[in-house]
């Protein structure tokens, strides 16, 4: 194993190759696009034996995907934002069907106004359709996801779609260094995939468009789906072990960073709680005791894990790249709701809210969370959710608004 | 942690010379991170790449706020405010331009008592656009001391390794030309530490005011505003019809054009709004009758200046 310079895309490649994807159904978007350029590279030189069939929409990518994957082929396939919202009504349709499969979201703030930049606003609209979801912090763990995910979705007892997230930009096109595990062992934690008595073949034909009324049956059918997604709980906790045993790797489902003895820990997915554990090792050097809680698997939801890594701290502040409009940040709900009732429960949870459409969130903006959140203990009172949003931000955004406004010739407040 | 910026044009090689510089760093025993930042991806507009380097893993991402090393490769980006070449130097960076003003009037220009270093643009009046990336990074590696000239050039083989033997040979040449000329300069660059949690300057967070509708909606409130936009200063390379060979086809040329700037004369000949083309070449490729040149943008404002004296 030889560690390489990787982009996040090029990590994600890597893993469709070592999991041998049989079959890759693709529909281009930015910042996405070179995941299936290299792919398209490789299997035209042939260093790859993958199918590659571009599709009108992600619509039709989709529902190639989960087509293919009930015929026992394993599929892989890649999207963003837009995209993944276009594809919206099949992400539903095929964890439905209970087949594995695993896609790719490259995270890209929505529309309106339209941006390239990343948040997680078009991945978290995915939370709740099935797909079982590994959220990556670095390019390494990018390959090593897509492996892990492989193992998961193609178990017995999950049988469910899952989608690998990682950050437009920040590790979609940015190159780290990537130990990329030889092909042996790839296949050694990754098997060929049997589908078991289920495979759809021209002989045996199936149908997996059932209509059901009443309730009941339909009833039946969802609660199996949120039972497998429980199951896969154990299931990657058990895979995780194994591929430590084998990479030296771990990817539990929460990553703790200076967790243990912290006071106020940090809570968020993605890319920049790199940031924020470099904001941690800081705020440790100045005696504060700060610590970072990461999920990477969002669904299902490790809520077992969560209590046991938050009980008792003074404080947590959930630091959210995704706005519920009208509500505020997804994942702080997400960990209030974990909490509570729950004894040692942090008596302040603060909610902050940042990183959309590509912001940034400076070193100096983690320490004054971690300086706010633990005033707040200390006050007893919860602070209402903040937007990270500085008076410069505001001065440059009205110059925008006098020049967009100049032929109403409107008043522009000043900051 | 070394951290050092790139900025030129879509077109000029920075996320290349970012690479070269990445993989140099790498080969040299460095953790490192670089990528390249740009918006809509397009020849000729502003754009950066980056390089963090540094013994333990590297946990920063994104923008890099306060450089250490700000490499331009287009000195006409100095006066694009929207460019952010100059944006979080402090004292202890140093600014290397590629250009043939030399760095004292850069200094005066600027206003700054901080290091300004120049290099000339590689093959001389030419200019050889090719070779800016290769330039750039052999010079950024010399400054900071930490790279070998054998790292360099597998850094650059490594990076160039799809194309043929001559463009590489070529781009070797050009970085070792930049790591050579800075080699007054050797380890002027240093490493800067991360900010420290006690006594940063807090951000000034605001509560954002719940504007009206009027304002707060995302809309232009004017229009044909991207007539304004003159797209034609991203261009380095100017395409030129010889009307002498033209067949008047224009709707071979005016339909491929990707930015809709080719217009027709009274006589169905084709014009080029030179305020909006960017020089992508695509109608140079598609000409039938190859009555499109392509000049550099410096020999046509020359040209343009020598006619206007005509004129005058
Ligand atoms: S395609 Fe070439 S020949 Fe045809 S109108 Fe354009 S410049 Fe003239
Ligand atoms: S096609 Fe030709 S005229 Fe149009 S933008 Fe490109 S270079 Fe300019």
């Amino acid at each position: 194993m030889t560690r390489t310079l990787l982009t996040g895309n090029g990590a994600a490649a890597w893993g469709a190759r070592l999991a041998r994807a049989d079959y890759l159904p693709a529909f281009p978007i930015t910042p996405q696009t070179e995941i299936i350029e290299t792919l398209a590279r490789w299997i035209d030189m042939g260093e790859m034996d993958c199918r590659m069939a571009t599709l009108e929409s992600e619509h039709s990518m989709i529902t190639a995907a989960g087509a293919a994957a009930a015929t026992g082929v394993r599929v892989f396939t890649a999207t963003s934002s837009q995209g993944l919202l276009y594809g919206m009504e099949m992400l539903y349709t095929v964890a439905g069907w209970r087949v594995p499969l695993v896609m790719i979201n490259v995270s890209r703030g929505l529309a309106a106004p339209i941006t390239l930049e990343t948040d997680h606003n078009d991945i978290l609209a995915a939370r709740d359709s099935g797909f079982l979801q590994l959220h990556c912090a670095t390019c390494q763990e990018v390959v090593d996801a897509v492996l892990l995910a492989y193992r998961l979705a193609e178990d017995p007892a999950v049988r469910l779609p899952v989608i690998v997230n990682l950050d437009g930009f920040h590790l979609s096109f940015t190159r780290e260094p990537v130990e990329l595990p030889d092909g042996d062992l790839a296949d050694r934690f990754l098997p060929t995939f049997d589908p078991g008595p289920g495979e759809i073949r021209a002989g045996k034909p199936t149908s997996q468009a059932v209509a059901v009324l009443g309730g009941g049956p339909y009833s039946y059918f969802r609660y199996e789906c949120h039972l497998a997604a429980l199951a896969a709980l154990e299931v990657h906790r058990r895979n995780v072990d194994e591929y430590a045993g084998l990479t030296g790797r771990r990817y539990d489902a929460l990553e703790c960073y200076r967790a243990d003895d912290a006071e106020v820990v940090f809570v968020m997915l993605g890319s920049f709680a790199t940031k924020a554990k470099a904001a941690v090792d800081q705020l440790r050097q100045a005696g504060r005791p700060v610590g970072l809680v990461r999920p990477r698997l969002l669904r299902p939801f490790p809520e077992a894990d969560l209590r046991r890594a938050l009980a008792g701290k003074v404080a947590v502040a959930v630091i959210d790249q995704n706005l519920s409009i009208g509500k505020g940040g997804v994942l702080h709900g997400e960990i209030s709701g974990a909490l509570h009732g729950v004894s040692g429960a942090p008596p302040v949870i603060a909610s902050f809210i940042g990183g959309l459409g590509g912001r940034d969130i400076t070193a100096e903006e983690f320490f004054e969370i971690a300086g706010q959140t633990a005033r707040a203990a200390e006050s007893g009172q919860v602070p209402p959710p903040r937007l990270l949003y500085t008076l410069h931000e505001l001065a440059e955004m009205r110059k925008l608004q006098a020049i967009a406004h100049v032929e109403r010739q409107e008043e522009v407040p000043g900051p | 942690m070394y951290r050092i910026r790139f900025h030129g044009r879509g077109g000029q090689g920075m996320k290349t010379a970012s690479r070269i510089l990445g993989s140099a760093f790498f080969l040299s025993g460095f953790e490192v991170q670089d990528a390249p930042r740009y918006g809509a991806e397009r020849r000729g507009a502003p754009i950066f790449a980056f390089v963090r380097a540094g013994r333990a893993a590297i946990l920063e991402r994104g923008n890099i706020d306060r450089p250490d090393l700000v490499v331009v490769a287009d000195d006409t980006l100095v006066a694009i405010p929207g460019a952010g070449v100059l944006a979080g130097l402090h004292a202890d960076s140093v600014l290397l331009l590629v250009t043939t003003v030399p760095a004292d009037d850069w200094q005066q220009r600027l206003n700054t008592t901080g290091t300004v270093l120049t290099l000339p643009p590689p093959g001389g009046s030419e200019r050889d656009p090719a070779l800016l990336s290769a330039l750039c990074a052999g010079a950024a590696a010399r400054l900071t001391g930490a790279i070998e000239r054998e790292a360099l050039i597998r850094a650059v083989d490594e990076e160039l390794a799809l194309y043929p033997a001559d463009t590489i040979a070529a781009n070797r040449a050009g970085a070792l030309a930049g790591f050579d000329a800075l080699a007054v300069a050797a380890g002027r660059v240093g490493e800067s530490g991360a900010v420290a949690a006690d006594g940063y300057d807090a951000p000034d967070w605001i509560d954002l005011p719940a504007d009206g509708v009027g304002l707060a909606a995302p809309t232009i409130h004017a229009g044909a505003t991207s007539v304004e936009v003159r797209t034609g200063l991203w261009r380095t390379m100017r395409p030129v019809i010889d009307l002498e060979k033209c067949h008047r086809c224009t709707w071979v040329c005016g339909t491929f054009c990707p930015d809709g700037v080719i217009g027709v004369d009274a006589e169905r000949y084709p014009v080029i709004d030179y305020d909006h083309c960017k020089g992508c070449m695509i109608c140079l490729a598609q000409c039938p009758t190859h009555a499109i040149a392509a000049i550099t943008e410096r020999q046509g404002r020359e040209a343009d200046i020598a006619a206007e004296g005509e004129q005058a």
